[in-house]
């Protein structure tokens, strides 16, 4: 089997990238003591001191490495991004403000947070879920856009 | 030693979130399309991620420091405050508008797409507006 009819297993793909995701995730917390939430490593950026910084600028140069090494040896899967420029630019805006308000994403809260057993993540996860399931409804199904 | 191992992490982290389908927009859309053609799959990138996520942060609980002697740096917070809920909300708008969360938006965009780079962008003023209406609050 190669990987191009094992990504087209979709199941499977998404299962084994989540194992993927939580190694990782169970490394940084083991090795590190940190959480391996994107929104707080990016966000906390600016307000870290200097010995902060380093693990933070080494973890995102990883994350921005991982398509030139998947390169390597397979065709990175397609991407399809439909939002225009305007969408783009508020839904960027408002992932931005929004994760650093409740203090993490989908991988703060909704893989590390749930892993650790925290109730406040929990709960972020199950608002912005719904509010990702109602905004999708709104805009493909109420609207149309 | 640490600063190593961060960038491993980041380099798995981001080979998970392509592996996934994560980085694809169109599939995180299919996946919050509830009510058109739901496509489920991408709720096992969360079951796959928690299962070996648990384990990890059952052993750090029980630890003072981490196995590279760093402090074990646990969230401490349990209140459930207006900042949590509201925030949540408001990312998970900007999630279901683009199909963008912040870790594929940035494996997106270093792999040259420039809707991603777009999307990073406005996502960094966001983080930076955040930073600047907190100093100023205090």
């Amino acid at each position: 089997m190669n990987l191009s009819d094992f990504t087209q297993s979709s199941y499977l793909a998404s299962f084994s990238g989540g194992l993927l995701i939580g190694f990782a995730a169970a490394i940084l917390i083991l090795f590190n003591g940190r959480i391996a939430g994107i929104s707080g490593i990016l966000g906390g950026l600016a307000d870290a001191h200097k010995g902060d910084k380093i693990w933070r600028v080494m973890f995102l140069l990883g994350l921005v490495t991982a398509p030139f090494i998947y390169r390597i040896s397979f065709d990175l899967p397609t991407v399809i991004i439909e939002a225009k420029t305007i969408e783009l630019m508020i839904s960027g805006l408002l992932v931005g403000l929004g994760t650093r308000y409740a203090s993490g994403c989908t991988s703060g809260h909704g893989v590390c947070g749930i892993s650790g057993g925290s109730l406040r993540s929990v709960i972020a996860t199950l608002l912005f879920m719904t509010a990702g399931f109602i905004t999708v409804y709104i805009t493909r199904h109420l609207v149309g856009i | 030693m640490r600063a190593a191992n961060a960038f491993f992490v980041g380099l798995v982290f981001g080979l998970g979130l392509i592996v996934s389908g994560m980085t694809n927009p169109a599939k995180v859309l299919g996946f919050l399309d509830l009510a058109g053609v739901w496509d489920p799959s991408l709720a096992l990138v969360m079951v796959g991620a928690i299962l070996l996520g648990s384990c990890g942060f059952a052993i750090a609980k029980n630890r003072q420091h981490s196995l590279l002697g760093a402090p074990m740096q646990l969230p401490s917070a349990t209140r459930l405050d207006k900042r949590l809920v509201l925030g949540s909300l408001a990312f998970g708008v900007g999630w279901g508008i683009a199909g963008f969360c912040p870790g594929p938006a940035i494996v997106s965009a270093a792999a040259g797409q420039p809707k991603a780079w777009l999307f990073v962008v406005a996502m960094i003023c966001g983080m930076t507006l955040f930073s600047i209406l907190e100093r100023r609050g205090k």
